[in-house]
């Protein structure tokens, strides 16, 4: 049992250390990991150190390792050194526990040789008691009967037949004997009645012994004939006790001890087997136990001997006693204690392990003692054995393991810096991509721009019909690879996760209209009615990313301008929150409510698949904004459905072919709505046309940042306004009700020109401007005539400006014969509306040729304007300046940053200002940043009244244009400029067309 | 008149070569667009401008790099200067050879500079003789009486 628990204890021992081991070098390997990648060797050092340190207090030691500690190869040779030192403890350990288990066994067996041995003596000695007090007892018997009795009532025959009966008594003796004491003068008369001589005691061979042969005792002082004897004794009847050396010791001490005295071993007359005899006096009298030994010499009467054959004695005795196999016994008589006379037992071989009990047979002069061994010498420690076998294995083990894992952690930590090489390697090929493709992203635009400038040239050239057809057709495809390129480059950013997004304050109505202006031109062509609407929850400026959100809109808009042909493209930006409860209350939106009146796709099912989780109105720090685009589209078949947002997939080959593109922008947009927690969705009928729809959350602003750059949208000069808009359709009314109201008018809707009417006849408000749908004033143009003549002879102090909204420039519209009122093309901007009214206001008889604008060349947009141009190179510097006189600007030039903000400090005339942004000392970013401050506190200081308005020009809210002029048109430059309060940007050389698109922002 | 359209056709050739050879690009034709009667003499102005600077920066990025400690900051603002001002009048291989100096000032390449350097000058030079010729057949045009042909 204690062997199992043993191996149990040393398994549980084995296991604790091995979980030690463990989690200890997980431990270290993770901080070394850790640090390691943190690129501090300093701290795993100083691990490896705590390390060593609990391993071996030797710390001196250890301020040498640490030297070399920082090399792995060093590191090893320490695991090695440590594991060979755990080997040897466990070697030791192993050595330990055998000794100890086999000294604890050696100890048992001791114990038990002892016990048996102990057992052994005190039998012998207790039988030897029996037999002593029976021969003493004997001796009384002798003194009573035979020298007490007169004539003696004992005789050989009578003494012979006695102690052969009581012979079972006295179990040790194999005979007594009784010698009388015959002295000198009594030995004649003795002989006589005895019948024989006194004979004297000779050893001879036990076969010749004849007593008759015996020579006759010489004269002595006195004798000691043996008279009686038990039959097993017979032969020394006569024989001299007193003539036998030992005999007459041991008669002698007899008789003055009055005790029981022993002989030394002896060999017995005759038997010749080694006995020893034990003697007691018989007295004649009874003694005193204080009695001298003289006195007792004197009372001496005669002597019983009793003879023990010890050999045979012994052997009978332990064949009473179990396991006699399992010992040697010897005894040995060890009076003379130099030469011990064994009296029992073989010389067996000597097994070391032996123990020695002292036997007391009575006689205090003799010594007698016994010696006990095992017989087989001890059996082998098949415990001790495998125990320490076992824990020298489970020390191998646990060594082997450790082993292992030092491997394995080195293995690891290899591979560990193999990785995070190829890691290094990876992410440098990587930047070495970016810079690849923004490089040759830049190095194709180069030459795309001159392509496309040669282009635009050869179109003012004279071209026959074929030959423009070719330039467009070219042109069109430049500039597709451009855009191409600029997705690519999107795309990969994307890719490797290098696109982040902004967090800048922004005015999302003022990006709507910019890109409403970007599309303008196409859905004019296209005869397509452009439309924004913006919730008037949503507030004014929110904090995100404008560009990135603007790349979406364009990406959606883009497509639905590609895939229409007529109807409507109907941009609405809401609160989620305020969709999600309005779709509670709206039923089933009527399908003839749309922008153009043709039915579209469902919106709310868009997004019916959004999670539901964005559809839960957030904390007020954010604003989740869901943004529609609708169009009346060819819409996209069902098995497209699917992977729409899949890069470069495409509806199908002929898609391409009839409309370009790449099929990336979907994916980009998905890409960024992602990255701007939101989702994106849509909706799509067949020739019905397709929504999208996505959400994206920004934060919104507090009161402070928003007073920071609060802007004025309302302006001044429309404050208060009331105008009317006449269209029966409501959502094509809120749009313009949008719009109109952005510029601070207020505005009501009507239905009809004759509602119109009766609204002005009868009310008592002044009505400033009235616009009129196209369509409603086209459909009946005799109508049109009478209410414009209504409307002419109507008393009002000041008479209404009526305006058309419309489509796409007609041509007819010019050709009509009747007074046709102002026109405002649609897409309806703020900024463009605002320019339309106040030209129209400006004077009634310059009539606003809205339509035209678009089409007015860069001349005409820049004629007349001041412009400083900003540039430390002399060379630009004239560059640019020519080519902004070619087109009628007054050009101012200035060399440097400083120049350029003393110059632009208001008040000055300057109508905008392009600035290069590489400029020692002062650089583009840095001046706009400071004029824009400049800017901002002149405008604060005349709002608070500090400054007098008359000082500056009149002007309210300065903020001059400024643009960037740069080589290397990167996404990053762009952000930055924004970021500086520029308001865009141009490529430099000029390229007529994005000039023109820059220019047109600021003074359309 | 025979002379004068020899020189015209003179003129085109030379200059398409100089088109077809790198030495130009698309800006000095758009430079050349805007020169017009009100301003007649605008080319002629900007690229001697040009010539003005590119000597004083060639002077300047000299001196630079023969310091001991050369300040690559202030050479690639040099060479900064010195490709924008080449690329506004359209010296196409001059711009280039600008763009491979700035990625030497980058990496610190002294050598690499210095080749730039030599390059640059000899681009530099092979660009302003190209331009005198140029301007000389143009004025030898306007002085025999023709009009200059424009490059489309």
């Amino acid at each position: 049992m204690s062997f199992i628990h043993l191996i149990g204890f040393g398994l549980k021992v084995g296991h604790l250390l091995l979980m030690l081991c463990y989690s200890f070098l997980t431990v270290i390997s993770l901080n070394s990991f850790i640090n390691d990648s943190q690129m501090k060797p300093n701290k795993s050092r100083k691990n490896w150190m705590k390390f060593l340190e609990i391993f071996s207090g030797n710390t001196s030691k250890i301020h040498d390792c640490c030297e070399y500690i920082g090399s792995e190869k060093n590191r090893k040779l320490w695991w090695r050194r440590l594991v060979i030192l755990w080997i040897a403890l466990g070697t030791i350990l192993s050595l330990w526990s055998f000794w100890y288990l086999r000294s604890q066994a050696l100890e048992k067996r001791k114990e038990i040789l002892a016990n048996m041995c102990d057992e052994r003596a005190r039998m012998l000695q207790d039988q030897f008691n029996v037999s002593m007090n029976h021969v003493q007892a004997m001796s009384i018997l002798i003194s009573i009967f035979h020298h007490g009795k007169n004539p003696s009532a004992i005789d050989q025959d009578t003494f012979a037949k006695y102690t052969e009966r009581t012979a079972f008594e006295r179990p040790l003796t194999s005979g007594v004997a009784y010698a009388v004491r015959v002295l000198d003068s009594e030995r004649e008369q003795f002989e006589k009645r005895q019948g024989w001589t006194i004979k004297k005691m000779t050893s001879v061979n036990k076969d010749k012994y004849n007593p008759e042969e015996l020579e006759p005792s010489p004269i002595q002082p006195e004798y000691a004939p043996v008279i009686f004897a038990q039959d097993t004794v017979a032969h020394v009847i006569s024989l001299d006790m007193l003539t036998g050396k030992e005999d007459r010791e041991n008669v002698l001490r007899a008789r003055a001890l009055g005790t029981g005295v022993l002989t030394a071993p002896l060999d017995l007359i005759k038997s010749n087997r080694l006995g020893v005899i034990l003697t007691f006096a018989v007295y004649k009298r009874d003694l005193p136990s204080n009695a001298t030994p003289k006195e007792r010499i004197e009372a001496t009467d005669g002597y019983l001997g009793g003879v023990f054959d010890i050999e045979s004695l012994v052997e009978k005795l332990l064949q009473q006693l179990s396991s006699k196999q399992t010992i040697y016994v010897n005894v040995f008589d060890t009076t003379n204690i130099s030469n011990p006379i064994s009296m029992y037992g073989t010389d067996a071989l000597d097994t070391s392990l032996q123990h020695v009990s002292p036997l007391n047979f009575g006689d205090p002069s003799r010594k007698h003692e016994m010696r006990c061994r095992f017989k087989q010498k001890q059996p082998w420690q098949i415990l001790a054995i495998s125990t320490s076998f076992g824990i020298f294995v489970i020390t191998l083990l646990v060594g082997q393991i450790f082993h292992a894992t030092v491997n394995r952690i080195a293995k690891v930590e290899d591979d560990f810096h193999e990785m995070s090489v190829l890691k290094k390697r990876a992410e440098d090929a990587d930047v070495v991509k970016s810079e690849f493709l923004a490089t040759v992203s830049h190095e194709i635009r180069t030459p795309m721009n001159g392509v496309l400038g040669m282009l635009d040239m050869l179109m003012d050239t004279v071209l026959d019909v074929t030959q423009q057809d070719y330039v467009r057709t070219a042109q069109a495809s430049g500039k597709a690879l451009v855009t191409l390129i600029n997705a690519v480059l999107d795309q990969a950013k994307i890719e490797s996760g290098k696109l982040e997004l902004e967090a800048v304050g922004f005015d999302l109505r003022e990006i709507l209209d910019d890109v409403l202006s970007l599309f303008s031109g196409k859905s004019q062509e296209k005869g397509i009615e452009l439309a924004v609407y913006i919730s008037a929850k949503v507030p004014e400026t929110l904090i995100g990313d404008p560009g990135r959100f603007r790349q979406i809109i364009t990406n959606l808009m883009g497509n639905s301008i590609k895939f229409t042909e007529k109807g409507h493209i109907f941009v609405t930006v809401h609160l989620l929150e305020e969709v999600m409860e309005s779709i509670d209350v709206e039923t089933e939106p009527s399908s003839k409510d749309t922008l153009s009146g043709l039915p579209v796709a469902d919106r709310n099912r868009s997004w019916e698949r959004f999670r539901p989780a964005c559809k839960i109105a957030g904390p007020s720090e954010f604003i989740t904004l869901i943004v529609s685009v609708e169009d009346t589209g060819v819409g996209i078949p069902l098995d497209a459905q699917p992977r729409i947002f899949t890069p470069f997939m495409q509806v199908g080959p002929s898609i391409y072919r009839l409309h370009g593109g790449t099929g990336i922008g979907l994916s980009i947009s998905k890409c960024l709505v992602n990255l701007m927690n939101g989702e994106i969705g849509f909706d799509s009928v067949l020739q019905i046309g397709s929504t999208f729809t996505f959400t994206a959350v920004f934060s919104n602003p507090n009161e402070q940042q928003i007073n920071g750059q609060s802007k004025p949208k309302s302006m001044p000069e429309f404050c208060n306004m009331q105008a009317v808009v006449v269209d029966p359709r409501s959502v094509r009314a809120d749009v313009s009700r949008y719009h109109i109201q952005r510029l601070g008018m207020h505005v009501d809707i009507v239905s009809s020109l004759t509602n119109m009417l009766s609204m002005l006849t009868n009310g008592s408000q002044t009505v400033h401007v009235i616009l009129i749908e196209e369509e409603v004033w086209d459909r009946d143009l005799s109508n049109s005539a009478v209410f414009l003549y209504k409307l002419r002879n109507l008393d009002h102090k000041i008479s209404p400006q009526l305006f058309l909204l419309t489509n796409a420039i007609s041509g007819s519209r010019q050709n009509n014969t009747i007074y046709s009122p102002n026109v405002i093309t649609k897409p309806l901007r703020v900024s463009m509306l605002a320019a339309s009214l106040q030209r129209a206001m400006g004077s009634n008889k310059n009539h606003a040729r809205n339509g035209e604008i678009p089409k007015l060349s860069l001349s005409k947009l820049l004629v007349g304007r001041k412009i400083l141009v900003v540039d430390d190179n002399n060379v630009n510097l004239r560059v640019a300046a020519g080519a902004l006189k070619k087109y009628g600007a007054e050009v101012v030039c200035a060399d440097n940053g400083r120049k350029a903000i003393s110059l632009l400090t208001p008040p000055h005339l300057f109508d905008a200002c392009f600035m290069d942004i590489q400029m020692p000392e002062v650089d583009g970013f840095e001046a706009t940043k400071r004029i824009r401050k400049i800017e901002h506190d002149i405008n604060n200081d005349i709002q608070h009244g500090d400054f007098l308005l008359q000082d500056y020009a009149n002007i309210s809210n300065w903020h001059v244009p400024i643009l960037a002029m740069t080589a290397d048109v990167i996404q990053a430059t762009h952000e930055q400029c924004l970021r500086s309060g520029m308001d865009g940007y141009v490529s430099k050389p000029f390229e007529a067309n994005q000039l023109y698109q820059e220019v047109s922002r600021f003074f359309l | 008149m025979a002379a004068v359209s020899q020189l015209q056709r003179q003129f085109i050739e030379y200059t398409t070569s100089l088109y077809n050879e790198g030495y130009l690009d698309d800006q000095f034709t758009q430079l050349q667009k805007l020169q017009d009667e009100s301003n007649p003499e605008f080319v002629v102005e900007v690229v001697s401008l040009f010539f003005e600077d590119s000597e004083k920066l060639l002077n300047n990025l000299a001196t630079a790099l023969q310091q001991k400690i050369v300040d690559y900051k202030q050479v690639d603002s040099h060479v900064h200067q010195f490709k924008g001002s080449s690329s506004s009048i359209g010296a196409q291989r001059v711009t280039n050879v600008c763009v491979h100096f700035r990625n030497y000032c980058e990496e610190k390449n002294l050598d690499g500079c210095l080749r730039c350097l030599q390059q640059v000058k000899h681009e530099y030079i092979l660009v302003r003789n190209k331009l005198e010729t140029l301007f000389r057949l143009e004025q030898q045009i306007v002085q025999a009486g023709g009009s200059i042909p424009m490059m489309e």
